[in-house]
């Protein structure tokens, strides 16, 4: 498919790999790259660690350097948002003018839900830009004594370890009796609970915020169980929302995301890729939207060349999923998509120790695995679950390890 | 093509050794170890996926 010019609709990570990838492959036309944020793009799991720590600078955050960014001669607008489109008419809103696109790349993310009453109050935070980092570690460097986090997910989670880190106080309340549960089960979701309450989290489950106290200011928390805390510093990490609203009446298929084909492909010249994106994911059978790093990359990747190719030359897009999170000097990583209720069998270390390879299995099926302090057991277990094997198959390979 | 990793932002997330077995490996030590410096040009599509998901973005290629 011969085109003139690319449209990229967001400039973080799923945006920027599409951009260089066109590039990398020899496209010569124009790449329109179009960022909401004031900075060129960035690298955002940082944001709940290193950045957050204070350990790492704005340059370092940069997903490449000026040099190589200029390299690819992007017409580059940053601070600048589209706000509409029109598939049939081939023309795009940007900052309330119309503009013609050939093909086009959605890589608008996701946005953090907030928790309802909290609007306009100090000291109440979300975590997903680097201005919402940056004044997370401003609050934490001018003080912040009481830190609590609502919702038991992985950034909620990067974020309490950080902070216990600078000698915080943090609580951390999940409305489900198992943090993180969701995701990896009670069983493991216990083990993770185990670790936050072994490095002096006050981990509460079952309860949710039934209040947010304060003046003009976070002052604390009454949860449903009736206890009131003092807080001074709420982070907020109850997932998020995929930003598809500027697309309303686009003639794109909006359903808890922008709906493609198997391939990315969304319209005709028109593909999604990263968090917000749902296709139907071959190796799975069924509609999935991902939230994880590597999916934005490899999604990017695989949509940027969508959009040159003819329908026949199109591959769908069937990764397993993987992503890791770093919480006190624990790596955990996940990879493939486990269900809640699927057994899970220990099959390298100890949970005790903290430094285990679990795996996920139903029906005969090898599922997931899951690993803390065991990189080199889960990528090896990635590539099991790229190979389709079978839960004897994937407990056999295992069997070699320990 | 040369291959040089900063093993100062290095994490030991370990993909790279998924993608590309013969080049990268990460013992049970927890450390990466590159097996191959130099690999051949056969090679090169392999590794540059390897330094693009890499998520401390710490390896690097050589001409």
């Amino acid at each position: 498919m011969v085109r003139s010019a690319v449209t990229i609709v967001g400039a973080s990570l799923a945006g920027y790999w599409a951009a260089e990838t066109l590039r990398r492959d020899g496209f010569e036309g124009r790449i329109s790259l179009i960022g909401d944020e004031p900075h060129a793009p960035y690298d955002r799991p940082p944001l709940s660690k290193k950045y957050l720590a204070g350990d790492l600078d704005d340059d370092r955050l940069a997903l490449t350097t000026a040099e190589k960014l200029a390299d690819l001669q992007l017409d580059l607008r940053l601070g600048c948002s589209a706000t509409g489109l029109d598939v049939a008419g081939r023309t795009l809103e940007v900052g309330g003018a119309a503009e013609p696109f050939d093909g086009l790349v959605i890589a608008t993310g996701t946005r953090c839900r907030t928790l309802p009453g909290t609007a306009g109050l100090a000291g109440v935070h979300t975590l997903r830009t680097r201005d919402d980092a940056a004044a997370i570690r401003d609050a934490l460097a001018d003080g912040a004594r009481r830190l609590m986090v609502v919702g038991a997910g992985f950034i909620g989670a990067e974020v309490a370890s950080t902070a216990i880190g600078r000698g915080v106080e943090v609580t951390m309340v999940e409305a489900l009796e198992a943090p993180f549960g969701r995701v990896l089960g009670v069983e493991m979701g216990a083990v993770m609970a185990d670790v936050h309450r072994h490095h002096g989290v006050d981990l509460r489950t079952g309860v949710g915020v039934e209040e947010v106290l304060g003046d003009g200011c976070v002052a604390g928390v009454r949860l449903s169980d009736g206890a009131t805390l003092d807080v001074d510093l709420l982070i907020v990490g109850i997932g998020v929302v995929p930003n598809t609203e500027w697309l309303e009446g686009s003639g794109l298929t909006l359903d808890n995301g922008v709906v493609c084909d198997g391939t990315c492909l969304a319209a005709p010249g028109v593909v999604a890729a990263g968090d917000v994106a749902r296709w139907p994911n071959p190796r799975y059978g069924e509609l999935m939207r991902v939230e994880h790093w590597d999916n934005a990359v490899q999604q990017g990747v695989h949509a940027a060349r969508r959009l040159l190719q003819s329908d026949e030359e199109a591959t769908p897009f069937a990764p397993v999923p993987w992503f890791w999170s770093d919480q006190y000097d624990r790596k955990v990583q996940l990879a493939g998509r486990p269900h809640p209720d699927d057994e899970v069998r220990v099959v390298a270390g100890s949970t005790a120790e903290h430094r285990f390879a679990a795996f996920y299995g139903r029906d005969g099926r090898f599922t997931a695995a899951l690993g803390m302090n065991r990189p080199r057991q889960v990528m090896q277990s990635k590539g099991l679950l790229e190979a389709g094997s079978s839960w004897d198959e994937a407990l056999a390979f295992a069997a070699e390890w320990d | 093509m040369r291959v040089i990793v900063d093993f100062d932002l290095c994490e030991s997330n370990a993909i790279c050794m998924q993608i590309a077995p013969d080049v990268f490996e990460v013992r049970d030590d927890d450390f990466l170890y590159v097996l191959e410096e130099n690999p051949g040009e056969d090679r090169r599509a392999v590794v540059e996926q390897a330094v693009q998901r890499c998520p401390k973005q710490a390896i690097s290629l050589e001409d």
